[in-house]
């Protein structure tokens, strides 16, 4: 059994969701880097974004 | 003028055979789909993707949804036969927990039930591969 942190959790799930987005999302090998790219980028900076955003509401 | 002829027969090559299969493959095994299309790369990272994202899930001690009793749980279950094989092999060996009793099992649900939807809509990219509809 493995307990990784809540980050790491994200990280994990942004990576793997942003090699399958790429894949088959985009059409050239090129295009589906940038996109995986974009979308683990996304996928990171929304969690740590949406993070500070409920730490802030439940002070 | 010279192509034309070169482009019909591509076109009908490209239309024989069972289409569904990369379908039906890629929905029972993650990148098999992609395999079958002589596809390697993508499927080799297809499949490590999802089986990474399903076994991380089991080993964080995710459930494994069994039946339906609400809405949600019909989701979830929705999700996780989108595993195709890896769902039915881990039920026979009772893999997964019950019921969710720590914080990573949260994750670890998520986290099945995320590599479900994502092997369907790697397996549909397979057949659009198939069909053409997506270019290679």
């Amino acid at each position: 059994m493995i307990r990784p942190s809540h980050f790491m959790a994200v990280l994990l799930f942004a990576v793997f969701a942003s090699i399958v987005f790429g894949i088959t999302q985009r059409e050239t090998p090129r295009r589906m880097i940038r996109y995986g790219l974009y979308c683990f980028a996304l996928f990171v900076g929304s969690a740590i974004l949406l993070s500070w955003v409920m730490f802030l509401i439940a002070r | 003028m010279a192509t034309t002829p070169n482009k019909i027969v591509a076109g009908q090559d490209s239309q024989q055979g069972f289409v569904y299969l990369p379908l039906i493959a890629g929905w029972l095994v993650p990148g098999a789909g992609h395999f079958l299309l002589r596809k390697w790369g993508r499927g080799s990272l297809i499949a490590i993707s999802i089986l990474g994202m399903f076994v991380l899930g089991l080993l964080m001690q995710g459930k494994l949804y069994t039946g339906a009793q609400d809405i949600l749980d019909m989701l979830g279950l929705v999700g996780d036969l989108g595993n195709g094989l890896l769902f039915v092999v881990s039920r026979i060996l009772g893999l997964g927990a019950d019921q969710v009793q720590v914080t990573t099992g949260d994750y670890g649900t998520k986290f099945i039930v995320v590599a479900g939807l994502l092997n369907v809509i790697a397996a549909v990219d397979a057949h659009n591969l198939r069909t053409g509809r997506k270019p290679e």
